[in-house]
């Protein structure tokens, strides 16, 4: 890298340019690019804090940006990185502001979700997403009932007859429960009501529905998040509920169940958080008084 | 006392989380100033059920719960999973045992 600029500093000012007769402290080009490829680190090696201050900026079309220091941020595939909002831009920046000495990319999960939808490294169109959740219903934990033991059996239908029974109502469709291996049979007319609710995200808000889809492993509760219908924990409980049983006959494990709790807390509320602040306008209603 | 669903709850709590990560110094953040106009704006309001008023408390909660989870995550992850393997006269220690020790040196170092 250095080399090859070196080599173009040779034929723009057509002298012999030694690599050692840089100064020690001059910002040389093939440094930026350099450290941006390194910016997000391999998985083996960990990336030191390199930067002091995160700020955002409002750039060309409304969007936002984020700079660390002087710098722009980018992403992982080298674009820069813009988001649509500034709620969502300052929401990025504290992620990055609250890192301390290491960058601890696991813990900034809007930041990987912005990275998703700007790069889109798998090449998914919008209609892709939305059958992948459609097929996804197929096999929706909700729809999933035991047999035995009978206090499970209680508890699912104390706690997720209600959420069926919402999500029915709101959409006026029938999903119904099976207790059986093959699931239930989800009529078409379900499929299709539900597909052209989810035409009416744009690209970035399917991409956190799908994220969110896929951490709860249920679209009935992602649908319920969204709608905000049930709060994240509450949406996470429902979610992990024969966990939870299961701790409550057994114990806790705190490295085990509270450590995966967290965890998907953490990237549900930021799946919610991410397709809401996608999907707003910033306009501001103002009421007319009624005299 | 507060239920936890209260604006007031939840804009304590987030105010607290952004003290914890950032210091004696959370008030000049961007973050800080965002969440304070959010709260004050939907305030004033004539309505007893105002639909923005829920969606502006859900999308607080939804912020404090991704705050409050990845803090925790971390810190567990800090104490339980982040150490890497034990070296091996340790492991060795652990059941009472020692490793060998060849004076000469193994056979294949040189």
């Amino acid at each position: 890298m250095m080399l090859r600029n070196i080599c173009r500093y040779q034929r723009q000012f057509g002298q012999v340019i030694w690599p050692f007769s840089f100064p020690q402290g001059q910002h040389v080009p093939s440094l930026s690019t350099h450290l941006q490829k390194a910016k997000y680190a391999s998985g083996t090696t960990e990336r030191k804090k390199f930067y002091e201050n995160v700020s955002i900026a409002q750039g060309e079309g409304g969007l936002f940006e984020i700079n660390l220091d002087k710098r722009k941020l980018k992403t992982p595939g080298g674009k820069l990185f813009t988001v649509p909002n500034e709620a969502l831009a300052i929401a990025v920046a504290t992620e990055w502001d609250a890192q301390k000495d290491t960058l601890k990319f696991y813990t900034m999960h809007l930041t990987t979700l912005c990275n998703t939808a700007l790069d889109n490294p798998t090449q998914r169109t919008k209609e892709q997403m939305i059958s992948a959740a459609l097929k996804f219903l197929e096999t929706d934990t909700i729809c999933y009932r035991v047999e035995e033991p009978p206090g499970l059996v209680e508890l699912q239908r104390n706690e997720w007859d209600p959420v069926m029974n919402w999500i029915e109502q709101r959409y006026n469709v029938v999903i119904g429960s099976s207790s059986n291996i093959m699931g239930p049979q989800i009529p078409e007319e379900t499929k299709e009501t539900f597909q052209q609710h989810l035409n009416s995200y744009n690209l970035w808000s399917m991409t956190g529905l799908e994220y969110v889809i896929t951490q709860l492993k249920s679209l009935v509760l992602s649908f319920g998040l969204i709608d905000r219908h049930l709060s994240v924990e509450q949406a996470v409980v429902l979610s992990r509920l024969e966990e939870e049983y299961q701790i409550q006959r057994w114990g806790n494990v705190e490295w085990v169940h509270d450590y995966d709790m967290y965890e998907l807390q953490a990237r549900t509320a930021a799946g919610a958080m991410f397709v809401h602040l996608s999907s707003e306008s910033t306009a501001v209603k103002r009421k007319i008084l009624h005299d | 006392m507060a239920a936890v669903t209260s604006p007031l709850r939840a804009c304590r709590g987030i105010l607290k989380e952004l003290r914890i990560a950032k210091g004696s110094d959370y008030r000049n953040t961007l973050v800080y100033k965002h969440v304070l106009e959010q709260f004050r704006r939907n305030q004033v309001t004539g309505e007893q059920f105002c639909r923005a008023r829920m969606d502006a408390l859900h999308a607080a909660r939804t912020y404090l719960c991704l705050l409050t989870s990845t803090r925790m995550h971390l810190r567990l992850h800090e104490r339980y999973h982040a150490r890497g393997d034990r070296a091996l006269e340790e492991v060795a220690g652990l059941v009472g045992l020692r490793l060998p020790t060849q004076p000469g040196g193994k056979g294949w170092e040189t």
